[in-house]
């Protein structure tokens, strides 16, 4: 059995769906305190919660990367450990330099709220390795600083080692301008593919009842 | 004395607020208005009396925590 640690900062707000949903793929998920210096023993997974943390002050994410539990993230990560970041908790991610770019205001300014279509562009790694390539996948989002940017140089990385995880895209699959990032990016994961970030909320798509079941297959890759 | 430290999207960086700002100005019939860039400005009391100090303190903080240097360029003032 996989053991989670689920990470909650003061304004996280998505910490206890994401326990469910992976207490729901049969995981040992316990939620860590950001004041925790230390992750739990035989942690085999951290994920980064979505939410606000510190009410979004200075910039999403920007005063999280300094709470104590991050050290422990950080060299967690440096030493292979995977670690997933949703919505703010990629904000977080790049932030800290675990993830190359970073998070800007919404094109359009809004916060958007919605099932939003995605498209799988690289399953070359544990994360997104139960879904195809190129499959449409339907997850919600809930950001406003979700218009991810990277200079010409850094995104030819990206292209190179196959870090662009998910676009957002239409129904027929064709990129779609939804908060102004680059090249319509909603996902990326480091050259060493052990540390990802996304958007979209894939726990929030596990149930029928809920809309989707799409974020199972993807979590479920992190956990198997 | 005090430090001011001003943050703005770098140029090339298309800044969204800056651009709506823009629109609303053109709305209002505001004519000669070229660009617009929307940034934030952070003050801060020291307690140093050392100029130099003071400047490398906050270059540090600007570079660590304050500015996201990926799309942040950032000046200091001291007063």
């Amino acid at each position: 059995m996989s053991s989670v640690a689920v990470i909650q900062f003061p304004g996280t707000n998505c910490d206890l769906d994401t326990k469910y949903a992976f207490e729901k793929l049969g995981c040992d998920t316990t939620v860590v305190w950001h004041k925790e210096t230390k992750l739990p023993e035989n942690t085999n997974l951290v994920v980064i919660a979505g939410g606000f943390s510190y009410g979004d002050y200075l910039r999403s994410g920007a005063i999280a990367q300094f709470s104590p539990i991050m050290k422990a993230i950080v060299a967690y990560a440096k030493d292979g450990g995977k670690v997933l970041g949703i919505c703010n908790g990629f904000q977080i991610l790049t932030e800290v330099g675990l993830l190359p770019g970073a998070l800007k205001r919404n094109i359009g300014l809004h916060f958007i709220s919605k099932y939003q279509t995605l498209k799988v562009v690289n399953n070359s790694n544990e994360f997104l390795q139960k879904c195809d390539k190129d499959e449409i996948l339907n997850i919600p989002i809930a950001h406003a600083d979700g218009n991810y940017y990277i200079d010409e140089e850094g995104y030819k990385k990206l292209e190179e080692n196959s870090q662009i995880l998910v676009r957002y895209c239409n129904e027929r699959g064709e990129r779609a301008v939804v908060n102004g990032s680059v090249t319509s990016i909603a996902g990326i994961c480091n050259i060493e593919k052990n540390v990802f970030g996304l958007m979209p909320h894939p726990e929030r798509a596990i149930e029928d009842i809920l809309g989707s079941i799409d974020g199972v297959k993807m979590l479920e890759g992190l956990v198997a | 004395m005090k430090a001011i430290v001003n943050i703005f999207l770098k140029e090339g960086v298309l800044d969204p607020q800056g651009k709506a700002i823009h629109h609303a100005l053109d709305a209002m019939n505001f004519e000669g208005v070229e660009d617009v860039r929307m940034g934030k400005q952070i003050v801060l009391k020291l307690t140093s009396t050392s100029r130099d100090d003071a400047l490398q303190e906050v270059e540090k903080m600007a570079e660590d925590i304050l500015a996201n240097t990926v799309i942040e360029d950032y000046t200091i003032e001291l007063i």
